[in-house]
């Protein structure tokens, strides 16, 4: 049987959300797996909304489009939850039962009552990660707010390995010639001058990615994946007996 | 003003490139543009199909249809860049500067264009083009003319929303006003149905007791703009070129003027026997359409494939993007221990009406998930099986606008159809079936 992540990304323009789901994609393709992108958004400017969708399985992926009832949601802007920057409203409309929502930010945030309650009745896991913080702290700058919270996702759900995380990066940034839009490109180039070096870029990159996981790791979050490998185990060993 | 201001003004209004021409180059470094296309070698349709080595490249739609007319020895294509468009037209531009298409160039609209695709085709070469929702719409009454006028051509559409409110995204109700036109119309799932349906197209669209022209649909957006594993052929080779002296159907001899379309006056003139000509001719050009099943059975393996519907809980009929859905929805259900078979429909003109009959004799549920309004799709599946199966036919789920279908919409019907729980996104009247209410199906039928 297929073991299949869909996944929902928000974020407003210029955090990567594109460039996030692209690299976690690369990463889980690179460690053998399935895995699909389609992002979405308007006009391409800073702080506008932007979503992606990533696919994960170990089985060929066909359907496409959007993804309306996700396992996993990542909130890469606060604003995406209280302003309300994002093409889904609220955050984690269609949400499956037992998802994981990881959201960047410092702490826990004061939802709505109302969507607290029903986060909690389709027994939704929440991570708090101050994402940006790390970013700013690691790599000096924001602007790997993106890579702090793929690491993360890759720590809770195990789906991919910091090894196949930083190959993905190298292959972004050293080119498999995927530019995902004009702008994206330019962004690119701004990034990488304020690094000056290809090398230096992708090491903070890297650097982040293992913050992020390393965060997650050591609050605990990993339990979801370990709790998963454990019930396969046993159901592989049930299978056997 | 200076005199010296006011020449240079005069000599060069606009800025002419004539003035500023550049030294030519040395004629040993001027490569041939069309050095690669002029290598590619002819083999038969056969061998391009079934016998050619492939391999695996990750594309977009647009590429996919691109690399199939590279393939297709195609004479002319015409373009319009209308928005909403995919970027094959483009590509076939480039394909054009590179010699793998012979002429091409941008009509003044979708009518132009299309009816410029009749003349081209009617004087015997090989003739493609592509547009999508609007544009469809605004070609449609050349299109509408092509099969009558007996043209061999293959069109592509991708298809986008052309109702109101407006919208760019991807819904195929457009195909709905093609399936009437006595065209062959075919629905692509994937980048790898639009290759090999394009290049089948041209071979079916040729065969002289066909002489129709091919519409390869796909849900734009979704398949043109999106990569997807294509297995092609080498670039070396390409299929036999057209040959409209041994067509059914003579060329127009544009050499000895005046050139008519036809030999005989137009027929328009309202008498009895206009009425029996136009009988005749419509019968021949349906009766064609019958007669191109046997081509398609034989180079695309079939009108429709089936998986899995014998001992199925319920089946899946479904076309294009549904039916990429639908596959995933399969997946859910046995999660679920549901049985569910899938019918993908490959060609809806000529429809499959035997091979359901055959395939729903015994099934129970049909749930049949469509991107668009109205549900073209059930109405023909409810049509083709009546009286042959007894099965409780739902017609949705159904997305529109350019929503993507969420999969766990098709599990939910599937869900409702098995246990009878109300649906909460198809209405009773869209349900058809022994234990449901007739009248209110007959309104449904009324108004689909």
């Amino acid at each position: 049987m297929a073991k299949r992540f869909n996944i929902r990304m928000a974020g407003v323009g210029g955090q990567g959300v594109v460039t996030g789901s692209h690299i976690l994609s690369t990463a889980v393709i690179n460690a053998g797996g399935e895995s699909t992108i389609v992002p979405f958004y308007g006009s391409e400017k800073r702080m506008a909304p932007v979503e992606s969708y990533v696919r994960v399985s170990d089985e060929p992926i066909y359907e496409i489009g959007e993804i309306t009832f996700p396992h996993i949601i990542i909130i890469f802007h606060p604003q995406v939850i209280t302003h309300g920057k994002s093409y889904t409203m609220p955050f984690y409309f269609g949400l499956k039962e037992d998802g994981v929502c990881l959201i960047n930010n410092d702490g826990p945030m004061k939802l709505h009552k109302d969507q607290a309650r029903e986060l909690e009745e389709r027994r939704a896991r929440m991570f708090y990660l101050p994402a940006t913080k790390i970013s700013l702290e690691v790599a000096g700058m924001d602007l790997a707010t993106n890579m702090a919270l793929m690491g993360a996702i890759g720590c809770i759900t195990g789906l991919t390995t910091i090894a196949a995380l930083e190959q993905a990066v190298k292959d972004r940034f050293l080119g498999k010639g995927f530019v995902v839009s004009g702008g994206t490109a330019a962004l690119d180039s701004v990034v990488e001058r304020k690094f000056k070096k290809k090398q230096e870029l992708i090491d903070k990159n890297v650097a982040v990615i293992k913050a992020g996981w390393d965060f997650a790791a050591q609050n605990g979050w990993d339990e979801v994946s370990k709790a998963a490998k454990k019930a396969e185990a046993v159901a592989a060993a049930a299978a056997r007996a | 003003m200076s005199e010296s201001l006011e020449t240079a003004v005069k000599t060069n209004p606009q800025g002419d490139p004539i003035t500023s021409v550049a030294a030519p180059k040395p004629a040993a470094v001027q490569k041939d543009p069309h050095a690669e296309a002029k290598k590619q070698r002819v083999v038969t349709p056969e061998y391009m199909f079934f016998e050619a080595p492939r391999t695996r490249e990750f594309i977009t739609g647009s590429e996919a249809a691109k690399e199939a007319v590279r393939r297709s020895n195609v004479d002319l294509s015409i373009a319009y860049p209308i928005t909403p468009q995919s970027e094959t037209m483009q590509l076939i531009g480039v394909l054009y500067g590179e010699g793998y298409v012979k002429e091409y160039y941008r009509g003044e609209e979708e009518y132009g264009v299309m009816s410029a695709i009749a003349g081209a085709s009617r004087a015997g070469v090989r003739c493609f083009t592509a547009t999508a929702g609007p544009g469809t719409l605004r070609g449609l009454e050349p299109i509408a003319s092509w099969p009558g006028h007996r043209l061999p051509a293959v069109a592509m559409f991708t298809c986008r929303v052309v109702n109101a409110p407006l919208a760019i995204q991807p819904d195929n109700i457009e195909i709905s006003y093609l399936l009437n036109c006595g065209m062959i119309v075919f629905h692509a799932e994937n980048q790898q149905d639009m290759f090999d349906f394009i290049m089948k197209g041209f071979i079916i669209s040729e065969m002289n007791d066909v002489t129709l022209p091919v519409g390869v649909c796909c849900d734009g957006f979704f398949v043109t703009h999106a990569r997807g594993y294509v297995h092609m052929q080498e670039k070396g080779i390409k299929l036999p070129p057209r040959e409209a002296w041994r067509g059914a159907v003579p060329v127009l001899d544009a050499e000895n003027p005046p050139a008519r379309l036809s030999r005989d006056a137009p027929v328009q003139k309202s008498n009895f026997m206009a009425y029996n000509i136009h009988a005749v001719w419509q019968q021949e050009v349906w009766a064609a359409v019958e007669r191109s099943r046997k081509y398609i059975n034989k180079l695309m393996g079939g009108l429709c494939t089936a998986e899995n519907v014998e001992n199925a809980d319920a089946v899946i009929v479904a076309s294009g993007s549904a039916a990429a859905q639908s596959r995933e929805a399969v997946r859910l259900c046995a999660e679920k221990n549901i049985k569910v078979g899938l019918i993908k429909i490959r060609s809806l003109r000529p429809f499959p009406t035997q091979e359901l009959r055959q395939l729903c004799k015994n099934v129970k549920l049909i749930v049949i998930p469509e991107f668009n309004y109205v549900g073209w799709l059930a109405k023909d599946v409810a049509t083709a099986i009546y009286g042959h199966s007894k099965a409780k036919i739902i017609a949705g789920p159904h997305v529109y606008g350019g929503q993507s279908m969420p999969v766990e919409l098709i599990v939910d019907e599937v869900e409702s159809g098995l246990t009878g729980k109300k649906s909460t996104n198809v209405p009773l009247s869209a349900i058809m079936g022994t234990d449901v209410d007739q009248a209110a199906v007959a309104h449904f039928m009324q108004n689909i």
